[in-house]
């Protein structure tokens, strides 16, 4: 037996995914996640629109898709009437901080019991790399072709510091996936999002710093260290809310 | 036996997994392009590997298998 | 609420319609405050709750159909309702509802547009029920009740088709429907709270017993989602062969005027038909109560000896273009209408009545 293999609800298919695109390793994390918790069969997933709009193809369990930003909603249908249920939601910047904030931040303040996997990595991936809520001061992208401008363009959304400030949310941390001891980090963060679901304390976040190398225009190595030098300084990794103890009590 | 296995068809030669091995032996082999055209990862010395995994933790596509 | 089934009670068109949704085995609203339709939410939020079932008030119109959207893609019984403002925002999701195959009821109590319009009931929203509910290929039922009784029936009825033929389901009344208090009565099953099992094409998770289930609305292929497209308009063709439903007098046989209208609007046409019938002259009321699919064969055979039909409708008319479909442009088709809110009167439709039969 291997030690160490593709997980079971991950669905031995090749992907879509660009060479180097951090997507498919969330994918694992995200799946892995489920085998050990054991809760494939109970599982729904959300696929958003974006680059990961085929991931109901590769997740094992059942997979709804929604429309752009939607996801949110969709999976408080889901989770609504089967409470019991494991549902998720994995969603990129584009969806879950542009068109669908308002989806995201109310199914936040209710307090929704889902999980969310947040994928930010500065671009809109599907349709070519264009400035997306997150894209970084400066950044040039396919629609701020001189860089983002914050006079005219605004300022990129810290949705977890952001999402924190809600009485609904349980649990919120950003992780990236820059080198196998943060995507271990990332991992725990995941299965804690899964916990805090089973516990039914809530809403939970995990925001996944991830790479787009083709749509930055470098290499998946480049792309790494991109993540690290300038992502991370401007979206801090961590916790920056747990109330899954508090919630417990 | 391998300790490190790519599969060779589906390695998309992103080259995440040579950065990550901590024996410096994941290299990428460019002598030889899969079906689809990609370079792909090989472990150039299967003795030395000690099975840490982690050039499958960092792996996009799931295309590594590790067997101590 | 306990109502004996058999019994007869006055209740206001909106929580009629909201109690027979229960009764047909809707567990699950999810809803906006919008004018004139609101007595549904606060319905539905007085009663859900008390037998396991699940109403939320969603942040917008666009949250409320999505939450529709994932309930009914878990297999569950569901519906939102809305009215005509709401409607615009909930055609996103109408149409994935659609692209999906996923039924559910869908309320319209009508009141005037565009933009913001009026309060006021009305029936302008005809074009885009039956015509362009969302984008892409596709048509939804809809059903339009004339009293509260049949917004009763035909919201059971609705839930009946939506599951039939895996689609959704609009039930298109207005405000005036919505807000009128009318003696009605239950009948049939009533479901209310019992829990069913989830439809079996539902993502409510595998359970590890079977085959994973997708629900999703996007095909790569074009091939693939032509195939798709074609099956869904057989289903289509049996709504039409099977479903299409109207009201017709008993004069229709001798008349030469034929006025057809709907809804609400049927309830004056029908004093102004009756007032002329009174006065000796020919004239039936044909009463579409499925607008799409429009009973093309039941108008047809209706006006068999007429010499001229009279839409009117609480709108510019709306219908018209379908009633000369129906009728291959071989009668001629005049209309009368009253919009901005505005109900037309029996006499104003008696007084057209005259005029045509003058000329």
């Amino acid at each position: 037996m291997p030690d160490f293999k593709r997980p079971n609800a991950l669905l031995d298919v090749q992907t879509h995914y660009c060479p180097g695109c951090t997507h498919g390793i969330i994918h694992r994390l995200v799946a892995e996640v489920i085998d050990d918790m054991g809760i494939e069969g109970e599982t729904i997933g959300v696929c958003p629109v974006g680059c990961s709009v085929l991931e109901y193809n590769y997740f094992a369990c059942d997979m709804m898709q929604a429309s752009h930003g939607r996801s949110p909603a969709v999976a408080t249908g889901i989770k609504r009437a089967n409470p019991d249920k494991f549902v998720f939601t994995y969603q990129g910047d584009g969806d879950l901080a542009a068109i669908g904030t308002a989806e995201t931040v109310h199914a936040a303040a209710r307090g929704e019991n889902i999980t969310i996997i947040f994928v930010n990595n500065t671009t809109y991936g599907m349709t070519g790399g264009q400035m997306a809520p997150t894209t970084l001061p400066g950044q040039v992208t396919q629609t701020s072709p001189y860089g983002r401008n914050t006079n005219t363009d605004g300022f990129p959304v810290k949705v977890c510091e952001m999402l924190s400030t809600l009485d609904g949310v349980a649990y919120a941390e950003r992780v990236m996936v820059a080198d196998p001891k943060s995507v271990n980090q990332a991992k725990k963060a995941i299965r804690k999002g899964f916990e805090v679901q089973k516990n039914k304390q809530g809403f939970s976040i995990i925001e996944v710093l991830s790479t787009c190398p083709t749509n930055w225009g470098i290499s998946p190595q480049k792309a790494i260290e991109r993540l690290k030098s300038e992502m991370v300084p401007y979206y801090p990794l961590g916790v920056f809310k747990d109330c899954s103890v508090r919630n417990k009590e | 036996m391998e300790k490190m296995k790519v599969d060779f068809d589906r390695c998309k030669g992103c080259g995440l997994c040579v950065d990550a091995c901590p024996k410096g032996i994941v290299k990428m082999r460019d002598e030889k392009l899969n079906k689809e055209g990609y370079i792909t990862a090989v472990c150039v010395n299967q003795e030395d590997c000690i099975a840490c995994a982690l050039c499958a933790v960092m792996c996009p596509d799931c295309v590594i298998t590790i067997t101590k | 609420m306990d109502i004996n089934m058999s019994e007869r009670v006055l209740m206001k068109g909106n929580e009629a319609l909201a109690e027979a949704a229960i009764r047909a085995g809707c567990r699950c609203y999810f809803g906006y405050p919008i004018t004139p339709q609101t007595e549904i939410a606060a319905y539905m939020a007085r009663r859900l709750p008390k037998i396991n079932g699940v109403f939320l008030q969603a942040e917008s119109e666009i949250g409320a159909i999505n939450m529709v959207y994932g309930c009914a893609g878990s297999g569950a019984r569901c519906m939102t309702s809305s009215s005509s403002p709401g409607i615009s925002l909930k055609a996103e999701g109408i149409s994935y509802l659609a692209g999906a195959d996923l039924p559910c009821v869908i309320v319209n109590i009508q009141r005037g547009g565009p933009g913001l319009g009026t309060i006021q009931p009305s029936q302008a929203d005809y074009w885009q029920a039956t015509r362009a509910i969302g984008h892409g290929d596709l048509r939804i039922p809809v059903f339009a009740p004339a009293t509260v009784q049949e917004m009763v029936d035909l919201t059971t009825k609705a839930f009946e088709v939506a599951e039939k033929y895996r689609t959704p389901v609009m039930i298109l009344a207005d405000g005036f429907l919505g807000q009128m208090m009318e003696p009605m009565s239950f009948s049939g099953e009533d479901k209310s709270g019992k829990r069913e099992e989830p439809f079996a094409w539902g993502a409510f998770g595998h359970g590890n017993k079977r085959k994973k289930n997708i629900v999703n609305s996007l095909y790569l292929k074009p091939e693939a989602l032509e195939a798709q497209i074609e099956e869904r308009f057989k289903r289509y063709k049996q709504i039409k062969e099977k479903e299409s439903t109207a009201v017709c007098g008993e004069q229709a046989e001798t008349a030469e005027i034929i006025v057809v209208a709907y809804g609400c609007t049927a309830r004056t046409a029908q004093a102004a038909v009756h007032k002329a019938q009174d006065e000796g002259l020919k004239v039936e009321l044909f009463r579409p109560v499925t607008l799409w699919p429009f009973p093309e064969k039941q108008l047809k055979d209706a006006c068999k000896n007429a010499k001229t039909v009279l839409v009117t409708e609480m709108s510019k008319g709306q219908m018209v273009d379908d009633v000369k479909l129906a009728l291959e442009c071989k009668i001629p088709v005049e209309f009368f209408g009253r919009t901005g809110g505005i109900v037309p009167e029996p006499d104003e439709i008696l007084q057209k009545i005259k005029e045509m039969v003058v000329n």
